[in-house]
Order: structure tokens, then C-alpha cells, then sequence
């Protein structure tokens, strides 16, 4: 278990990437967790089908913040479409673990929040 | 004093590893483990006396039937009440807070009318209260707490004053471990004429209770909480109260007689339990009391303040970690529960930290989202809860995992 908290996570725990509010973005979306209580959400800026820019703000355990640095990170100039269709194991793949059922929604809250927020600015075109 | 190396080897769970290392279980106030006297009375339930109950004319559903009632008796003598006919078994003190909501609420309650309960109450104890003033058009108030997690008297009083029909109070709070005064509230809910209601779910397994001393009309709790089996747990509520109450849910058992149009309620207590009990819940729990009444309540208690104390005292001399609740201090206004965090880390990690040393513990909002946000603005704490067979070895290897959590975060 310790794998969990290998030190590039905590590193992005303490020092999180594009945590902030985007001043111009088309749509955001925040997801909550009810059993721990992380809380998170996106912002994206798209430009055509491709995200521009991407940032989160809120909080959360170390795979819940890490989580959303790194998914914010992979997200920048990709396509919706291929963010659409993301899932579990890609962000396995994208944190380089897997993780067990109790704290599966921490690792896949930021997604969620993000796929949100592209259904939304789909529809308000 | 208790014997807790030989208590211990009573409970087959205690013994096992968790990820390796021993386990040490600290989530007590969430369910407790079961010794082998209760699995074995289960057991033996099902190997040799498995009948419906009430009904059978034979021999076997007598006997059935006759551990069942006596259970019953078991759990009216341990808090005091007149009888089993003030004994309701239920499905667990969820569901005891329900009953009285849904079965009295519809009753008693209409639009206008005032319900209070207080600040600090669990979800149990708040939402069956919020789906009842919204069928009724009823106010739910709430009564304050202090910043030192007390229950505020004087926000009590002034609530008192718009005259709500029942008062519904957590005794033990399941986040800060605060004890209600409930002998002094039930004075004051039955000066204003109110109907007093308990949620007992974190008290009746670590206290000596007696509902007539502490003054309350009707009392919640849980089996699984005191040792017994999930799926059983209990209200008690005065006689005149159950007798004056409709019925909670309808079927087989509740029943005397039932025409097309119409049925005869059955006597109390078996007016309010529709539909086969959960017999096997019923005698587990009866078995469990039996073991909670040979250590002794008050030897359980003693012990456990003095685990609360130990804890709170070391946990007092570790930097940046913050606990909720009362101090060691104030060991007489707290119970074994003890909910802390360390700074810069999220209660989530620190269970899984802790979890990999073999240490149970919970985090989150323990169903008190309202409570644990006025704690800390993320809504999350972590909590460690003690029930008589913990040891001071293990809260030692629950601080070691504290600096364990402090050092791979970098925290000070």
C-alpha cells in the first residue's frame, strides 16, 4: 500500500499542477465525494473539439489531488472526444497504480468532473 | 480491573492480521466485534432451535419463540424499562428514529408544528426528522452547539419556547464523543411539554442507562454496536406512548384479527414488528448483553475513560495534530470516541496510512455532514473509537502511526 503515497503523488499533493480558477472558461463542473469528502472541481476552455486550457480547484486525499494535477496535465490539447471516452484503467495508467475499491470515486472524481463539463459545453453551444 | 488479555481471547477476530500486521481495531463506534459466546448462541440457533416464532405449535418454534421473548427481557432489564412491551425490536436505531418519525410523526405532527433536534446529530437522527416536516409543513429547529462542541442550554431554552411537539437528541455524539446532559434536557423538553426522544446508538453500549433516570419518554439504539449482530437494534418508548402510536408497517405478526376492510392490532411490543423478526438478531443480542452484564457496564466504562485518557494525552503531546472534542481535562463530558487531524493531510490518507499498519480507523463525515463542517471546512475528520477490550498497546501504535503520517507528508 505504500505505492500509494509514493512521493511523486504526495509531490502533487503539496505542489498541485493548474490548481487554480481559468479567468475565461466555458464551462465547469465539480463532483463530490460522500465518503471522504473530496471535492473537486474543473474548469475547461475549448478551442474547435480540443481542450485549451484545464485547471481544478478543491480539495481532497493525496489520490484525489494528484489525480486532478495529473489528468488537468494530460488534458491540455486533447481532443473531447478522447477525453469522452477515458475510463478507469486510463487513469490507472495515468497515476502508474491501481486502487482498490474503497478509494476507487478518489481516483476517478477529477474524470468525472471533467466529462461533466464537456457534456455541459456541449450543450450550451 | 479488568482481565483484558483473557476478554480478548474471546473475540476470534482480535487475533487475526490486517496487511500483515496484527490487527488493531479502532473503529468501534461504527460496529463492534463479536465475542464467540454471541456467534456460538447464532449458531446454536440455527443447529437446533431454527422455527418461526409466535405461530408453531410445536415443540421447536416454542423454544424458538421463548429465547426470542427472553431476549427481550434481557434488553428491558439492561436499560431499565417496565417490560418487554416497551421493548421494539427494529433493524438497528436508524431505523427505531424512523419508526417513531414516520409512525408517530403521521400521528401527532401537522403543518406548523415545531420538531427540534440539535446540531449535532447524526444523519439518523436528522434526516427521517427533514422528510417528516416536509410531508407535514412542519419547522425542524435545531439546537446550537458551542464552540467547545457542548450542547448550547440557552439555545435550547429559547428552541423550548416555540413549543415543539418532540424533542429527538443524540445522547453520545459519534464525531467529538460529547455527552449530552439528557437527565437536565429531559427536565427542561418536559417543563415545555414535549415529547423526549434519545438516540442512545453511542452511549447504551459504553454506560450504565437507566431510561427512568435519565428522564427520556423513548430511547434508539443498536445491537451491532454492543457486541450483538447487525440487523437488530432497538426502541424503547414508554407504554402509554406505543399504545397511544398507530403501527408502523403492516403484515403477519403485528395483527390480532383481520377482516377484509379491517385488522385488530396485535399487544405490545408485537404491534410494531410486521413479518417474521430476525430471531437469529434478537437472541445474538440477548447473548451479547449477557456478556456485556458479566464484565460489568461500569467496569467497561471505567476502562474505556481510561483508554480515552491515555489517548487524548498522547495524542496532546504531538505536534500539529488537532483533536475535536473535549480534552483530557474533561474526561466526565466525553466518551471513547476521539476524532483528530493532522495539518496538511487529508483525513483519507491518514486511514490509509494507518490501515497499513494493521489499525482500523474512519474517516470522512461519519454521517454527521452538517456537525463535521462547523469542525473543519473540508467536511473530513479521522476517528479512532475504543470499546473494553482495546489495550493502551495498541492507541501506542496508533500514535506511532500519527508520526508514521507526519513524517512521509513532511509535516512537523
Amino acid at each position: 500500500m505504500d505505492d500509494l503515497y509514493i512521493e511523486e503523488l504526495i509531490e502533487l499533493y503539496k505542489h498541485p499542477h493548474n490548481k487554480k480558477k481559468l479567468s475565461d472558461y466555458d464551462s465547469e463542473a465539480r463532483e463530490y465525494s460522500q465518503t471522504c469528502g473530496d471535492d473537486i472541481t474543473i474548469y475547461i476552455k475549448l478551442e474547435g473539439n480540443k481542450v485549451k486550457d484545464i485547471s481544478f480547484e478543491g480539495s481532497g486525499c493525496v489520490i484525489a489531488t494528484s489525480t486532478a494535477s495529473k489528468l488537468t496535465d494530460y488534458a491540455k490539447g486533447k481532443s473531447i472526444e478522447e477525453l469522452e471516452k477515458m475510463g478507469v484503467a486510463d487513469i490507472f495508467k495515468l497515476i502508474g497504480m491501481e486502487v482498490g475499491p474503497a478509494r476507487l470515486h478518489c481516483a476517478t472524481i477529477s474524470l468525472e468532473a471533467l466529462q461533466e463539463a464537456i457534456k455541459k459545453a456541449k450543450k450550451s453551444k | 480491573m479488568l482481565n483484558i488479555e483473557s476478554i480478548r481471547k474471546d473475540f476470534p477476530i482480535l487475533s487475526s492480521k490486517m496487511n500483515g500486521k496484527q490487527l488493531v481495531y479502532l473503529d468501534n463506534a461504527a460496529t463492534t466485534q463479536k465475542p464467540k459466546q454471541v456467534i456460538k448462541v447464532i449458531e446454536d440457533y440455527y443447529k437446533k432451535y431454527n422455527a418461526n416464532i409466535h405461530r408453531g405449535i410445536y415443540k421447536l418454534a416454542e423454544e424458538a419463540t421463548a429465547m426470542y421473548e427472553e431476549s427481550k427481557q434481557k434488553v428491558a432489564n439492561f436499560i431499565g424499562a417496565d417490560g418487554i412491551e416497551e421493548i421494539v425490536y427494529t433493524r438497528n436505531a436508524t431505523e427505531s428514529l424512523n419508526l417513531v418519525a414516520i409512525a408517530w410523526g403521521e400521528a401527532n405532527i401537522e403543518g406548523g408544528d415545531h420538531i427540534l433536534i440539535s446540531e449535532m446529530e447524526h444523519h439518523s437522527n436528522m434526516v427521517p426528522w427533514q422528510l417528516l416536516a416536509k410531508r407535514k409543513g412542519a419547522y425542524l429547529d435545531y439546537i446550537k452547539i458551542n464552540d467547545d462542541t457542548s450542547l448550547s442550554m440557552q439555545s435550547l431554552k429559547e428552541e423550548l419556547e416555540k413549543k415543539p411537539k418532540i424533542v429527538s437528541l443524540t445522547h453520545v455524539s459519534n464525531v467529538t464523543g460529547t455527552i449530552n446532559d439528557i437527565k437536565e434536557v429531559a427536565k427542561l423538553v418536559h417543563e415545555a411539554g414535549a415529547l423526549f426522544l434519545v438516540d442512545g446508538a453511542q452511549s447504551v453500549p459504553h454506560m450504565k442507562i437507566n431510561v427512568k433516570d435519565l428522564g427520556c419518554d423513548m430511547l434508539a439504539f443498536s445491537g451491532h454496536k454492543m457486541l450483538g449482530p447487525t440487523g437488530i437494534g432497538v426502541l424503547y418508548a414508554k407504554k402509554e406512548i406505543l399504545e397511544a402510536m398507530p403501527p408502523f408497517l403492516g403484515g403477519g405478526d403485528m395483527i390480532k384479527a383481520v377482516s377484509y376492510q379491517s385488522a385488530i392490532w396485535n399487544d405490545l411490543p408485537w404491534k410494531f414488528e410486521a413479518g417474521t423478526s430476525n430471531i437469529e438478531g434478537g437472541i445474538g443480542l440477548g447473548a451479547a448483553i449477557d456478556y456485556i452484564n458479566k464484565i460489568g457496564i461500569e467496569e467497561i466504562n471505567k476502562h474505556e475513560k481510561e483508554l480515552t485518557r491515555y489517548a487524548l494525552e498522547r495524542i496532546s503531546e504531538i505536534k500539529n495534530v488537532d483533536i475535536f472534542g473535549y480534552g483530557y481535562e474533561n474526561l466526565d463530558k466525553r466518551a471513547a470516541v476521539i476524532s483528530f487531524s493532522i495539518k496538511g493531510v487529508h483525513p483519507h490518507d491518514i486511514a490509509q496510512v494507518f490501515n497499513k499498519e494493521g489499525i482500523a480507523i474512519r474517516a470522512g463525515h461519519h454521517c454527521a455532514m452538517p456537525l463535521v463542517k462547523r469542525l473543519v471546512s473540508n467536511g473530513s475528520v479521522a476517528r479512532m473509537s475504543f470499546y473494553f477490550y482495546n489495550t493502551k498497546e495498541e492507541i501506542d501504535k496508533a500514535m506511532d502511526a500519527i508520526i508514521k503520517v507526519k513524517k512521509l507528508f513532511g509535516v512537523e
